[in-house]
């Protein structure tokens, strides 16, 4: 087991280091830090001084892969690509191009992005899973018909939408929660309830069909014949049986985006003004500052290969059949 | 005639389309599911809406010079629309503007009030009056005359086919295709009819007609849908099934290739690529000297960035099923033959995993069109300056704070965008019941 998750981690590094060339050759084949210079001195007529002192300050005035000018190691070493991609593997994000400590940053920020994204999680599955359950109940009803013809109507509205809508019926007509904003502590809840109830209902109507498909594909094998023949009410069977037996795939899809909570959601967080990292990315794409989103690239990328292994891990928990090797 | 990037993909697409349809049509295994589709009432009355909205999106694609500037069909068709701006916000079918000024009277002395629009129910005498009344009976006239259209037209139907076809006529599925035709042309008609006299679905804050706008935003909406499933496809199928049938190092490969993707969370691609895109044109202005250009290599461009990023589920499941597809007797079989291996690829492999490419580009579809109203909205979307029903929600946000509040761009926008969501929707739910093999025996 340890021996599979050592070779997992050591699998993990050239896919980082794929993701990080590719960012790089992404962010500095079409721009030269001539032009990111430009853009964040922000006038259209610098001088050449203050975009070489720019580049000196924030240690672009080298060259971008090969440095042919040096020797030996230092022909890789002394260049862009080196110096600002060796810090992100030890997870030392450095200083934005404004200037600030990212690290600090993200450490910061990624407190309110969980408080948004953990509840919004928990609470969607718990309704989606439910009313899939409900639908498979009632399968081959008018219920059942219903409920999916509404959960067509759910996913066919853009999540901007419910969002607009929420804020405008619940924060500015029935002035039940602040409409934007944040507070530390306890305090943060009451702001944090509306974001969380509209992600849920935003995404009940595609998650609650395709956890309907899982539950109707599990609800047609054996075994789930065998406990009605012996007797069980069909809420039995489908709690106790076709549940228990469907948290294997609901799982994998949920272990694997556990890791990525801490990047928050950017719509959300950017419409209720939650300082998370999710807005913080937002922010950073519209200053254009390219080493925060670079660094956010690279972090959501760990935590995504971070989630696969985590997902393996748990397979074998739950699952007596999956034996890794 | 220009022709813009954009323009010549989606006619290219349409075609691929038809040849498409043509080809399934003449296979005999290929028949039954597209039987079934035909069968379906809410499949077929989904593909007439979005057919309606694929007519409108063409017509905005074909581009023409016109007096020096650059406009569509689409544009002509609706000149007045396009013309007939206003000076700032109105409601629908109002004939007041939205806020307060200095009117100079007739007698030269002056008032502060609401002024007369300068086209919305510019040929009532007194509007207070005359508007609700003016409002029906035009809109009757319009719903006659459109409704009077496709009974014509619906006559004509049933005209040529009582004889030969009336098993077709009977059908349900054929039923609701002209329910919902007639409803479409008529409410359409109805609406176009309306607009030459009034703003029916109000004007934006410099005036323009939201009608129009929401329109012209279809084109957007396809377009982003379409091309980027065009891009997408070809790597999805290609590495798919290389990953799939020759395993080994191509297998390594691939598979490197696509969670490296795949771990990139899409939204910072890109958004890192549209910035990237953004210096690029800051940087060489000569290139995209035009606006319209301009627009279109950023949406062509966002299409591709798109397409790069999701490829990689479709790839995956191809490959999945090309492994298991190999080791099929008849592929043993070929393979004994000495059938060469690409010729395996080709005749028995690609068939046989169509349905999936088929189910899962009428799956995505829908999926992108949402997109690209959220990319929009974060400004990593289309130019700011294309009609998109993104940027239109964009711009209605602010208008939502103010009070009494504007809130016709946004319903505006919500309907066209819902409704062609919910029609790919429901089209692909049909296309999934009847080429799904596993659901294929449930009948």
């Amino acid at each position: 087991m340890i021996q599979y998750i050592i070779r997992r981690s050591l699998y993990a590094l050239p896919l980082l280091l794929g993701v990080n060339i590719l960012t790089f050759v992404l962010f500095f084949v079409v721009n030269s830090p001539d032009d990111m210079a430009r853009m964040q001195l922000g006038q259209k007529h610098v001088t050449e001084q203050a975009i070489v002192n720019w580049k000196r300050q924030h240690g672009y005035d080298k060259p971008l892969l090969w440095n042919a000018e040096q020797s030996g190691v230092k022909k890789i070493s002394e260049t862009i690509f080196y110096r600002k991609s060796i810090g992100l593997f030890l997870f030392d994000f450095g200083t934005s191009d404004s200037g600030r400590n990212i690290g600090a940053d993200i450490k910061q920020r990624m407190w309110p992005s969980l408080a948004l994204a953990l509840p919004s999680l928990l609470v969607g599955l718990l309704v989606n899973i439910t009313v899939a359950l409900m639908m498979v109940l009632f399968r081959n009803t008018y219920l059942e018909f219903g409920s999916i013809v509404l959960c067509v109507i759910l996913m066919s509205i853009s999540s901007l939408f419910y969002i607009i809508g929420g804020q405008f019926l619940i924060g500015k007509l029935l002035k039940l929660v602040p409409i934007s904003g944040y507070d530390t502590g306890l305090e943060a809840i009451k702001f944090l309830v509306l974001p969380v109830l509209i992600s849920v209902v935003a995404g009940v109507g595609s998650g609650a069909r395709w956890y309907r498909t899982l539950f109707l594909e599990e609800v047609e094998k054996d075994y789930v014949r065998t406990a009605r023949a012996k007797g069980l009410s069909e809420p039995q069977v489908l709690f106790k049986h076709v549940l228990k037996n469907a948290m294997i795939p609901i799982l994998t899809g949920v272990v694997v985006i556990l890791p990525l909570l801490f990047m928050g959601s950017l719509i959300m967080e950017s419409f209720f003004s939650i300082p998370g990292l999710g807005s913080y990315t937002i922010d950073a794409i519209n200053r254009q500052d390219f080493a925060i989103v670079r660094s956010m690239v690279f972090l959501g990328s760990a935590l995504y290969i971070f989630g696969l292994l985590l997902t393996d891990i748990s397979y074998t928990l739950v699952d007596p059949r999956v034996r890794l090797s | 005639m220009i022709v813009l990037w954009t323009d010549a993909l989606l006619f290219i697409l349409v075609l691929m389309l038809l040849i498409l349809g043509v080809y399934m049509s003449r296979k005999a295994h290929m028949r039954r599911p597209l039987r079934k589709i035909g069968r379906s009432k809410t499949g077929m009355a989904a593909l007439v809406v979005l057919l309606f909205f694929l007519l409108i999106g063409l017509l905005d694609s074909l581009h023409f010079k016109d007096n020096g500037e650059v406009i569509s069909v689409l544009d002509y068709l609706a000149r007045p629309l396009q013309e007939n701006s206003e000076k700032t916000y109105s409601a629908p079918f109002a004939a007041y503007l939205y806020s307060k000024e200095t009117i100079t009277q007739a007698d030269g002395s002056t008032r502060w009030g609401y002024p007369r629009l300068r086209y919305g129910g510019a040929h009532l005498q007194d509007p207070e009056r005359e508007k609700s009344g003016d409002i029906a009976a035009k809109g009757l006239v319009g719903f006659a005359k459109g409704a009077g259209l496709m009974l014509l037209f619906m006559l004509l139907l049933w005209s040529f086919f009582k004889d030969r076809h009336r098993h077709l006529l009977a059908h349900g599925s054929t039923r609701a295709v002209l329910t919902t035709l007639f409803l479409l042309v008529s409410g359409f008609y109805t609406l176009v009819y309306l607009s030459s006299y009034y703003h029916v679905l109000g004007t934006d804050k410099v005036g323009e007609d939201v009608f129009y706008q929401a329109i012209k935003s279809v084109r957007t909406g396809l377009v982003i849908g379409s091309l980027t499933t065009m891009i997408m496809l070809p790597l999805a199928i290609l590495f798919g099934i290389m990953a799939g049938f020759f395993r080994g190092w191509v297998d390594d490969v691939i598979q490197y290739v696509y969670t490296t993707l795949n771990s990139i969370p899409s939204v910072l691609l890109i958004a890192a690529s549209i910035l990237m895109v953004q210096v690029y044109m800051a940087n060489h202005p000569e290139e995209f000297n035009s606006l319209l250009v301009r627009a279109d290599m950023r949406l062509l461009f966002l299409c591709l960035i798109l397409g790069v990023t999701s490829w990689t589920g479709l790839c995956r499941m191809l490959r999945a099923e090309t492994l298991k597809l190999r080791e099929m007797e008849y592929v043993l079989a070929a393979q004994a033959l000495g059938v060469t291996r690409s010729m395996i690829l080709f005749r028995h492999i690609l068939p046989n995993v169509m349905h999936i490419v088929l189910i899962s580009v009428v799956l995505d579809f829908s999926s992108l069109v949402l997109a690209e109203a959220v990319l929009s909205y974060i400004n990593i979307g289309v130019d700011p300056t294309t009609y998109s029903w993104g940027n239109m929600i964009n711009g209605a946000r602010l208008e939502m704070a103010r009070d009494p509040i504007v809130w016709w761009s946004l319903a505006a926008s919500f309907v066209f965008m819902f409704s062609l969501v919910l029609a790919a929707n429901l089209f692909a739910d049909s296309v999934r019941n009847a080429f799904d093999p596993r659901r294929a025996e449930h009948g």
